[in-house]
């Protein structure tokens, strides 16, 4: 890219290690007035490292930032906030309990002398939200707001504070596909009248879809920089792997058998914010995979836990092969044969600072082959974790390894193996792919595809549509905590599924 | 600045903090001591000397450091599972008390069968004293950092009012101290003539117990997942409740053995000044011992060298008692300071 004056951030050069390890290998990267650079690049390749230099996080062993010509001083990091870079995370940090008017000027305008401000500020914010078609109310509470609103108003944040540049953090994760394209549309007309973007993805359907220019990363390295008309998604795909082809496992029809786990009209109360279940019935049927779409906080949350023995049903059955459980509690689900993959690996899968031994047995230590009479047998649990090892290819020093020292992937993989070497019946697998690179997202699939087919039933909690249509046999839709109909393998097409997904479809339904 | 966690420290950041501490400890020590007028180069033998310098001084320390022991223990065991145990001092009373209650006529049972008794009515009293916290916790949420250090103080003129009244040895001159408990009911010395006494090692078979149930056994285990990941421990179904009381129950034990071997061992009575806050220095026993069982047996005995030598190195020296105290507590802060520094690291930015 040539230095040419429309030129408003430039990375110069931007080496920073951590230890041994090379987390950005002398990065460079302009961004022009007016375009859309999709950063792409699996998990750790060196995204978040990035940004983190940019906005003065990290400083950077070498190298240097600038913005709209200005080299920014390094380790600041209210220097690229004051010179018009602006960054939408993916967990929003918006005050809950403030209005949207409020949110969106905190900071800007002077807290005293208010009275000035307020009706112009307000203006201003209704001229972009009109603008932008960012259909926000100023007077409504951000905690009453959904997340795709929510996004809207940082967004009009950092517009009203005439960003030059917008950063967005992997923003289509919590959007339905409908949002997804009000999304686009919106970031569209903004880089219109001159804003300029980095889009963090690794979508790249949506990368093809909305950048100009695609700069992909991998081990910290730039390895490839290519405008989008001239590439297509395989080439972007093997950029990021770095020649190796991902293939995505193959998915055959099976035949569903009994059900082995029903829910029957099951409510539970709500969760904080977010809404527990309402009067919903499932079944779980032996050789099938149940994918359950929706918008993150939707009742997913109380689903997994009413499923993996964590919460009791308020109201309704929970029928296990047959019969009501006569006891509810997480211990009572593993014993019953259910496969318990938790959303946030973790904060709940896992203990960190526990070594991969210890993490092995966490839900079995109780009796053999690991215990007897309360005394732990450390032989058996460091077979079973070095079985877990070789069989499902974790990568890591030794079993005596802290697992917090491991990548997602492989703390994934230690997880499966702990729960699938129990042969079980039933499998809760809560986002199970959430922050994996490509590979370790295809074992995971295939090893799903396998329980299914040896007869397992498996249900598929996950927000990312095409990990759902593409594995499921049968989709339901969770919205408010309520439950859509069944719908069969390519029954319904993505955007279809958005619509339920909005809560609309039980209006009509009902 | 923050601090920034290093994995795998080698051994030059292993040790190296904790000698500049001690280093530096000395050095605060012989200035305050050149204030308080003595020579400023004589501090650090004299302290040495006193702690560690004579076959007495070496029994002195190792009869302080016995409390400690229990106490540290008692706080690292609940520490580990990140329960707050702030009220070992009111369990140590809790053993302490029992011991006299039982001790002083109330049993007449021969030395082998008493003293054993003894020490479970005790280990009971102060299980008992840590469970009422430990049950307002896992009920309803009480913080127990408030509960258990408020109770310290409600303890403490609990037994103040029972050797005032019930408790009063009539022999006692009027003083606020519990009759002497019956010779049955005294923890022999080690060694004939020397004042050792088997408190101390009932306190390293303790630590020894304590690190086998926390490497060896499945509560150990479900000790340390609750305290590491409360989250990841209940979702893994451990329950966390229980092993929270179980643990108050091996904690509030522990301190109260304490109590116990004080009365036994060493006072052979009960009086309000029984323990100078053996309590809360367990804690930082316990700190510097990162809560490890055995380290706890180290960290005592480094605690209790300091305090018997700086209290000797006063009174060689001429200086102050207090200047004993000063020294102590700096050495702590600066011990505790030097351990953090072992793990982390400073970083700007």
């Amino acid at each position: 890219m040539g230095a040419g004056t429309d030129v408003v951030l430039r990375l110069d050069a931007i080496t920073k290690r951590f230890g041994g390890l090379v987390a950005n290998d002398a990065i460079s990267l302009s961004l022009r007035k007016g375009e859309v650079i999709a950063l792409l690049g699996e998990n750790g390749a060196g995204k978040t490292t990035l940004m983190n230099i940019l906005f003065g996080q990290y400083t950077a062993d070498s190298g240097s930032v600038a913005v709209m010509g200005q080299t920014l001083p390094p380790g600041n990091s209210r220097a690229a906030l004051e010179a018009g870079v602006g960054m939408v995370h993916q967990h929003f940090t918006l005050a809950d309990n403030m209005s949207v008017q409020e949110n969106i000027t905190l900071g800007v305008d002077p807290l005293l002398a208010p009275g000035l401000n307020r009706a112009a500020a307000r203006k201003r914010i209704l001229d972009l939200a009109e603008r932008f078609h960012l259909a926000v109310h100023p007077d409504a509470r951000v905690g009453s707001l959904s997340v795709g609103e929510r996004q809207r108003v940082e967004i009009l944040k950092a517009l009203y504070r005439d960003m030059k540049v917008l950063i967005l953090d992997e923003p289509t994760a919590v959007l339905t596909p409908q949002e997804t394209d009000d999304l686009f549309a919106t970031l569209r007309q903004a880089v219109a009248s001159g804003l300029s973007i980095i889009f963090i993805s690794h979508k790249l359907h949506e990368v093809m879809a909305i950048a100009h220019r695609v700069v992909v990363l991998r081990h910290g390295r730039l390895v490839g920089e290519v405008a989008t008309e001239d590439t297509d998604k395989s080439a972007l795909s093997a950029m990021m792997m770095g020649g190796a082809e991902a293939r995505a496992p193959e998915v055959s029809r099976t035949e569903p058998g009994r059900a082995l786990m029903e829910l029957r009209g099951v409510s539970t109360p709500n969760i904080g914010n977010a809404p527990g279940l309402k009067d919903v019935t499932l079944s779980l049927r032996a050789g099938q995979i149940l994918g359950l779409a929706g918008v993150s906080g939707n009742g997913q949350a109380a689903l997994a836990e009413v499923v993996g023995g964590q919460r009791k049903p308020g109201s309704g059955t929970l029928v296990l092969n047959d019969a009501p459980p006569t006891a509810w509690t997480p211990r009572d689900a593993v014993r019953r044969g259910i496969a318990r993959i938790p959303e946030d690996r973790h904060k709940t899968g896992t203990i960190s600072d526990f070594d991969l031994t210890e993490n092995a047995i966490l839900e079995r230590y109780k009796g053999t082959p690991f215990s007897s009479h309360g005394w732990l047998n450390w032989r058996a649990a460091r077979r079973f974790a070095d079985e877990i090892i070789q069989k499902y290819d974790v990568r890591c020093p030794g079993a005596d390894t802290r697992i917090r020292l491991l990548s997602g992937g492989n703390m994934q993989k230690l997880i499966l193996g702990r729960v699938l070497e129990a042969a079980p019946q039933i499998i809760l697998a809560n986002q199970p792919v959430r922050g994996l690179d490509i590979g370790a997202v295809n074992y995971v699939h295939s090893q799903l595809l396998a329980a299914r087919d040896r007869g397992a039933a498996v249900l598929l909690i996950s927000e990312d549509l095409d990990e759902i249509t593409r594995l499921s046999d049968v989709i339901h839709v969770i919205s408010e905590g309520r439950l859509s109909p069944g719908f069969a393998r390519g029954q319904k097409s993505p955007a279809e599924l958005g619509i339920w997904m909005a809560g609309q479809g039980f209006a009509d339904a009902s | 600045m923050r601090l920034e966690p290093i994995e795998n420290p080698g051994i030059a950041r292993r040790l190296g903090p904790p000698a500049l501490a001690l280093g530096a400890t000395v050095v605060i020590a012989s200035l305050l001591a050149m204030v308080a007028g003595a020579n400023p180069f004589s501090v650090l033998g004299l302290i040495l000397k006193g702690a560690f310098g004579s076959q007495f001084a070496i029994l002195e320390t190792l009869n302080r450091a016995t409390p400690l022991i229990f106490t540290g223990l008692a706080v690292a065991v609940a520490f580990r599972a990140k329960f707050w145990n702030i009220g070992a001092e009111a369990q140590l009373y809790g053993g302490a008390l029992v011991t006299v209650v039982f001790g002083t006529g109330m049993l007449a049972l021969p030395a082998y069968s008493m003293l054993p008794l003894l020490a479970l009515l005790a280990v009971i009293a102060g299980a008992l004293l840590l469970l009422v916290p430990a049950i307002l916790k896992v009920r309803f949420g009480v913080d127990e950092v408030v509960t258990t250090l408020l109770f310290n103080f409600i303890f403490l003129l609990f037994i103040s009012m029972l050797l005032e009244g019930p408790l009063k040895d009539p022999m006692g001159m009027g003083w606020p101290k519990s009759a002497r408990v019956l010779p049955e009911a005294r923890l022999p010395r080690i060694v004939e003539g020397l004042r050792l006494h088997w408190g101390f090692a009932l306190a390293l078979i303790a630590a020894l117990c304590v690190w086998v149930i926390q490497t060896r056994t499945t509560l150990g285990y479900e000790m340390r997942a609750v305290g590491l990941n409360r989250e990841a421990a209940a979702f893994a179904g451990i329950p966390v409740n229980r092993v929270l009381l179980q643990t108050a129950l091996l904690s509030g034990g522990l301190a109260a053995l304490a109590g116990f071997s004080e009365v036994s061992g060493l006072k052979g009575s009960l009086t309000l000044d029984l323990s100078p806050g053996y309590g809360y220095t367990g804690i930082i026993v316990a700190m510097l011992a990162l809560l490890n069982p055995l380290g706890v047996v180290i960290s005592a005995l480094f605690v209790a060298g300091i305090f018997v030598g700086a209290d000797s190195m006063s009174r060689a020296a001429g200086v102050p008692t207090y200047l004993a105290d000063i020294m102590l507590a700096t050495a702590l802060l600066l011990m505790v300071l030097a351990i953090l520094l072992t793990r982390f690291r400073v970083v700007r930015g």
